[in-house]
């Protein structure tokens, strides 16, 4: 990508490093587990000062990107936010903000995202069930002058955090979204736990939300393709943030082979081991591969981005965690210990396997479009 | 050239003599129409064009025949190595004679001895007056029955340690001494030989780059190869299967035709092969780019070599699972070819070099890991122990 070696992008991509680095290492991100804490607002708006929220959002809205391809500038991020798992509502808040610059309106919620002020997230998910983004039992009945929203949604990442959920909803059999205030009466949240040190998501109840006509994101022909556009974005940003956690644990487990002797010799030079390296270095940049077409197409809009984003979310979901269990396993002991810092790797890319959906829910998408493509030719 | 649907190309079977009178054929029809050789220099019969020229006829040329299997190894490995390597008379000959379809060229470097050790060949490379003579055997040299030479990898001098006493030579098949014989396959093809060599007289004119310097010259070779496996060679013209036998499997028309489209299991393990080759794909696209700059060092090619066996056999074990007893016994219409194809999954882990091998490589020369212990580094190759072959 010539892109990613433009001045602009690398002098981007190493302040948002030196930021991550300073602000939130991994000591950091065990300090905001120990506290209960997912991240610290304070520190998300100055991320947002640095840009990482105006990614994708057009200049004349507040937004605008170093290189000119936002989803690829963002992508880059989240690689380096994967360095060193760091916390925050990057996906949530990008995910929302995609919606709403492709529907049109809601220009003030994008003003407080973009500064960093709020914080948004996507309820899509629905208690006990799958990644089905394109049904939803959380219902809008029309009245006088909007809409009243009933059900619950779950898994919505930083809902406790959110000043906004944007709501699947559905609306006499179609489709819709809808920008609702976690303040506004009959909304409930209540804190769910994962397997991640610091990202937190939650169960969000809708008791008779009675929200305006306004709140309705995108008209009800657009909603399929705002919702397929957010689930790309969510995915781009995880394989992208998986690629980052595979790079870095892959160099210090490898760092690990030189200076870990056993009998005499490094264990980089048993061949055993060395063919699960090299395995290993396979895999990653497969990974990398894949992220990269799936984000370039997702940047071009291409047509073929759905299957692209796919391909990549599966395959990065198979991989990364047997990845990192291999390299908990290359490190021997220390690796299944609290103190090491593996298992915040293991636990972000474990999360992500299963989260927008999992590699056999891809497997099937891509096989049916593939079938598509086939009949079609 | 001929249209052809390239979901159903003609059979260009490597074992049978047809294919290759068609490919050289049809390379004299691209030769006569100003198509042939477009990344070779001008002065030895291309047309001296960079890549982009040549994925431009790729994308045009790819409804209609056209010669491939002439591109893997005359065209990627053979001229391309002598290319790099050739005096000037050979670049002259042989690689034009290659563009204007009257030359194929094949590569004669495994032994019955051994495969993945190639610098330890020993067929022999004696000096007798003013001529090499050459005694010993190669074997695996893909159609070598239809080629008119052969880059051949001999020990000229025993006395010094195994890379530095080889040379190269470039062997017309048809020489008096030389004995073919084809080797069948567990899936009946016999398109790989095993050539025999008795007393073959040949010239200094036959060396290829200088005497005793042959692991160079194969270096290149082994170079082009993992480059053209993985789809990355300039000198590779036209896309897609070679014929009908290299056409990727229809997972949805295996469904189809053990009648069940809509079971959602099966679905989703096709699903899942059609994944990894998706991806299989666009690791060669990172690796080639990654190649060229420098991101990743030459050796990534043997990324791509084994992530391109990993994935066929994925495909294949796919497929037997899908297609159940159908695959094993006859009873749905071309169904027992998957398992016949399932019997040879492993040729893709052993041709072109052992993904053993490929993984000592990346280990060593992509993450610099410690080279693994040779007894026979250093050492002169007649003291070499060797097994009873």
């Amino acid at each position: 990508m010539t892109e990613a070696d433009s001045p602009e992008r690398l002098l981007f991509a190493s302040t948002a490093q030196a930021f991550l680095e300073k602000e939130v290492p991994l000591r950091r991100v065990r300090e905001l587990h120990e506290a209960g804490v997912s991240f610290d607002p304070e520190w998300w708006r100055r991320a947002a000062e640095l840009g990482w929220t105006s990614l994708l959002v057009p200049e004349e809205l507040g937004g605008g990107s170093v290189s000119g391809n936002g989803v690829e500038d963002l992508a880059a991020i989240a690689e380096l936010a994967g360095k060193t798992v760091a916390p925050g509502p990057l996906h949530p808040v990008s995910v929302v903000l995609a919606g709403l610059v492709d529907a049109g309106g809601h220009e003030s919620v994008i003003e407080a995202l973009v500064s960093g002020e709020a914080v948004a997230s996507w309820a899509v998910y629905e208690p006990g069930k799958p990644w089905t983004p394109m049904t939803s039992t959380v219902t809008a009945t029309p009245t006088a002058s909007g809409f009243r929203l009933d059900g619950v949604k779950d898994r919505v990442e930083a809902g406790a955090e959110s000043a906004f959920v944007l709501v699947v909803a559905q609306s006499g059999g179609v489709l819709r979204q809808f920008l609702v205030p976690t303040d506004a009466p009959g909304v409930s949240v209540d804190p769910q736990r994962s397997v991640d040190l610091v990202k937190h998501y939650a169960r969000i109840g809708f008791g008779g939300v009675e929200v305006d006509e306004s709140a309705a994101v995108g008209s009800p022909e657009q909603t399929p393709a705002l919702i397929e556009r957010q689930s790309q974005i969510a995915m781009v940003l995880q394989c992208a943030e998986v690629v980052g956690v595979l790079d870095t644990v892959v160099d210090f487990t490898i760092q690990w082979a030189f200076d870990r002797h056993s009998f005499g010799r490094p264990l980089a030079s048993y061949q055993a081991l060395k063919h699960r390296f090299a395995d290993l270095k396979m895999y990653l940049e497969a990974c990398r591969a894949t992220t990269r077409a799936a984000t370039a197409a997702v940047s071009n809009r291409d047509r073929a981005a759905e299957v692209a984003v796919s391909v990549a979310k599966s395959y990065v979901g198979e991989r990364a965690p047997g990845m990192i269990q291999d390299c908990v396993q290359l490190h021997g002991g220390i690796g299944v210990t609290w103190e090491h810092d593996l298992h915040l790797y293991l636990r972000r890319v474990t999360l992500y396997r299963s989260m927008f959906g999992t590699p056999e829910d891809h497997n099937l998408r891509v096989y049916a479009l593939t079938k598509d493509l086939e009949s079609a030719s | 050239m001929p249209l052809i649907d390239p979901n159903d190309p003609p059979g260009a079977d490597r074992g049978e003599e047809a294919p290759w009178h068609r490919a050289k054929e049809l390379q004299k029809r691209l030769y006569e129409g100003g198509f042939a050789g477009i990344c070779f220099p001008r002065e030895y019969g291309g047309l001296g064009l960079p890549i982009e020229y040549q994925k431009a006829f790729d994308a045009e040329s790819r409804n209609y025949e056209m010669p491939m299997i002439l591109n893997t190894p005359t065209f990627t490995i053979c001229c391309a190595t002598i290319l790099d390597t050739g005096t000037e008379d050979q670049k002259r000959r042989h690689i034009s004679a290659a563009i204007r379809g009257e030359e194929i060229l094949v590569q004669l470097l495994s032994e019955p001895s051994g495969g993945s050790d190639l610098a330890g060949v020993i067929t022999r490379a004696d000096r007798v007056g003013d001529k090499w003579v050459i005694n010993g055997a190669k074997t695996w040299s893909t159609s070598a029955f239809a080629a008119d030479y052969g880059l051949l990898l001999a020990r000229s001098d025993w006395d010094v340690p195994k890379h530095e006493g080889l040379t190269m030579f470039l062997v017309p098949i048809n020489s008096p001494g030389i004995t073919l014989r084809r080797i069948k396959q567990v899936n009946g093809s016999v398109e790989f030989c095993e050539e025999f060599f008795d007393n073959v007289e040949l010239g200094d004119d036959a060396v290829i780059g200088e005497v005793n310097n042959g692991w160079h010259v194969a270096s290149r070779q082994l170079y082009h190869e993992r480059r053209a496996v993985g789809g990355g060679s300039e000198f590779a013209s036209g896309t897609g299967a070679e014929g009908k036998t290299d056409v990727p499997v229809s997972f949805s028309a295996l469904l189809e035709a053990i009648g069940r489209p809509n079971d959602t299991r099966l679905q989703e393990m096709a699903g899942r092969a059609l994944v990894h080759r998706a991806v299989k794909e666009q690791l060669i696209g990172h690796v080639y780019h990654g190649v060229n700059d420098g991101s990743l060092p030459p050796a990534a090619g043997s990324i791509i070599r084994i992530n391109h066996s990993e994935t066929i056999q994925l495909e294949m074990d796919t497929a037997l699972a899908i297609t159940g007893s159908a695959g094993v016994v006859e009873g749905v219409e071309g169904l027992l070819r998957v398992g016949e194809r399932y019997l040879s999954r492993q040729s893709a882990s052993l041709g072109g070099g052992t993904t053993e091998i490929a993984r000592n490589i990346i280990g060593e020369r992509i993450l610099g890991f410690p080279r693994e212990y040779a007894a026979d580094r250093g050492v002169p190759f007649k003291e070499v122990k060797r097994g009873r072959s």
